[in-house]
């Protein structure tokens, strides 16, 4: 297929299939943006207060770039701020990695570099997109991936090799936050039909990758990486959620559901 | 007498505008007092991240969400501009912070007030940074090198900050009732705080001649008031909404808008701590402080780690 520059080039299958695939990624960069925006004002160094506040800030500019995308693929003349503000959680497409809370900065560090580092290979990926438009936000998206992976890696080895207590704090989280990682993967009809077409990103390909990086770190880090023979969580790309998700919509979403067609 | 000499040729030079830098001699008074104003200030920056931040996950649409967290954000950067301003005096952040948790050393009275809807933001924006921006601007022009610098690089910040509020409280202002009830309790709410953000009268104000003299201030605290107040009060009847003070009235000689008396023993009040946040924001801090211990201890440990570590393979 030659690229693709409008939707009017798309199959009407392809069409539907990418407003779902735009949402996938729109809604983690969204739902994660949310998360570290609590850090705001409440970190453990002013830098980091900074360095936070700055990944929520590009994670929600993705997200308002690639929700707005979907809205024009799906045609239905939804904006960027209807898909995010009006949906209900079982139409939301991200990952339950991402809804979970903050937790200590352990627990924001590692879930933070397990996304970064599928973030980073999958807007790799998609700079080659056959979706101009889509090619496009990747080409921004992996310049800011790539720096929010420095960031993160940098502390996984920090308080990985830092103290004892720190050791076992991120420890503890990647145990904990493990069981999430195997949807990050969880190839569907959808993506395979996407990939195909080379509008998507593979996740075989990016599984490899992120595993390479991610054992790769935790090794330097003096880290054991959990085993993937574990119970792991699946669904949400299906709209199966966790419970948090309702509760940072119903934060998220106050003032627009309160308030139908307001200005603000 | 040789401290004599070196004094009357410090003040020959800020009387003749230039700039006093970090290893220039100086009075022992002017480099406490700066370290006290510079550090004061980059508290607030600090403090002030928590009103807002209070609305970010709450902000009503993406783009606002966006100006919102790059607004808090740069208050952090200006914290830290400042921090660094301060140490050029001799003293360390640490040393600074401490003093600040452990309820010494002060910080802006405004951030001890509540942000309880969305409007607050716009109001914060218009009045607040905008207050912030009028005794900015004159910092930027002080006598000690690295706070004026300090100063214009925030006021250029500053200035969106203002645009980007005031927008909002036109757009309220303009908007539904109960947008337009919201915008208008805001504003009620942050006026009078917003002209105390400029201190008490020149009277009560003890340090003011001594901080005029060496040109660390250049115009006094009833003065900057004034010039806000002139400068908000044709900004509200632009945007739609009311000042909260029936004793508002142009004087045609003076081209001032005279306005009623300040409630200082509301300010005197939460200067020493009794306003209706001060126990929150500095349980924030304090918790963020505590909290964030470990890491702290683990970046230092790692560092020394890799230091190690490059000194035996050199
Ligand atoms: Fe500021
Ligand atoms: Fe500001």
């Amino acid at each position: 297929m030659r690229n693709a520059e409008t939707k009017s080039e798309l199959s009407s299958r392809s069409q539907q299939d990418l407003f779902d695939y735009l949402l996938r990624l729109g809604d983690d960069r969204l739902v994660l943006g949310h998360r570290l925006s609590q850090w705001c004002g409440h970190g453990p160094i002013l830098e980091e207060d900074l360095a936070l506040t700055n990944i929520s800030l590009d994670l929600i500019g993705q997200a308002k770039f690639l929700l707005e995308l979907a809205g024009e693929v799906e045609g239905k003349n939804r904006s960027a701020d209807d898909l995010a503000y009006l949906r209900e959680a079982i139409d939301f497409r991200c990952l339950k990695l991402v809804e979970q809370p903050i937790g200590d900065y352990a627990y924001t560090i590692a879930r933070q570099f397990l996304f970064d580092v599928y973030d980073y290979y999958q807007m790799e990926q998609l700079c080659d997109s056959k979706f101009e438009k889509l090619s496009a936000i990747a080409a921004k998206a992996v310049k800011e991936a790539r720096y929010h992976l420095r960031h993160s890696r940098q502390w996984v080895l920090r308080l990985g090799d830092g103290t004892q207590e720190s050791h076992r704090r991120i420890q503890t989280a990647f145990d904990e936050v493990w069981m999430y990682t195997g949807e990050m993967f969880e190839a569907d009809d959808l993506e395979d039909r996407l990939l195909e077409e080379g509008l998507a990103a593979d996740l075989r390909t990016i599984r490899t990758s992120w595993a390479a990086l991610v054992h790769q770190t935790l090794v330097e880090a003096t880290l054991t990486a959990p085993s993937d023979e574990q119970y792991m969580q699946s669904g949400s790309r299906k709209g199966f959620h966790s419970e948090y998700l309702g509760h940072v919509l119903s934060e998220l979403q106050i003032l627009p559901r309160s308030y139908p067609g307001a200005k603000w | 007498m040789e401290d004599a000499n070196k004094l009357k040729e410090f003040e020959a030079r800020i009387e003749r505008g230039e700039k006093i830098e970090p290893k220039d001699w100086m009075p022992e008074r002017y480099r406490t007092q700066l370290i006290r104003m510079i550090s004061q200030h980059a508290h607030s920056e600090i403090v002030g991240m928590l009103p807002e931040g209070n609305w970010i996950t709450r902000a009503p649409s993406l783009r606002r969400k966006m100006s919102l967290l790059a607004k808090v954000q740069d208050e952090a950067g200006h914290g830290l501009y400042l921090y660094c301003a301060a140490e050029t005096l001799g003293v360390d952040r640490s040393e600074l912070v401490g003093e600040f948790l452990s309820g010494k050393a002060k910080y802006s009275n405004i951030f001890n007030y509540p942000t309880l809807t969305w409007a607050d933001i716009g109001a914060i924006g218009w009045l607040v940074d905008g207050a912030a921006i009028v005794n900015q601007t004159m910092l930027a022009k002080c006598s000690y090198g690295p706070y004026s610098r300090a100063n214009l690089r925030i006021c250029k910040e500053e200035t969106f900050h203002k645009v980007q509020g005031y927008e909002i409280v036109c757009t309220m202002a303009q908007g539904r009732p109960a947008q337009r009830k919201m915008i208008q309790d805001a504003v009620n709410r942050w006026w009078w705080p917003s002209l105390m953000m400029f201190g008490p009268h020149d009277k009560n104000s003890p340090n003011s001649a001594e901080l005029m003299k060496w040109k660390v201030k250049l115009f006094s605290n009833d003065d900057l008031r004034q010039r806000f107040v002139n400068l908000t009060v044709r900004q509200a009847r632009a945007a739609g909404v009311t000042l909260p003070d029936p004793d508002l009235k142009y004087n045609p000689e003076t081209d001032n808008w005279e306005f009623g008396e300040i409630n200082w023993d509301e300010f005197w009040s939460v200067v020493r701590g009794n306003g209706p946040c001060n126990r929150d924001r500095m349980r924030a801090r304090r918790r963020a402080h505590v909290e964030g211990a470990w890491v702290r201890e683990a970046a230092d440990a790692y560092a020394a780690k890799q230091r190690a570590k490059a000194a035996k393979s050199a």
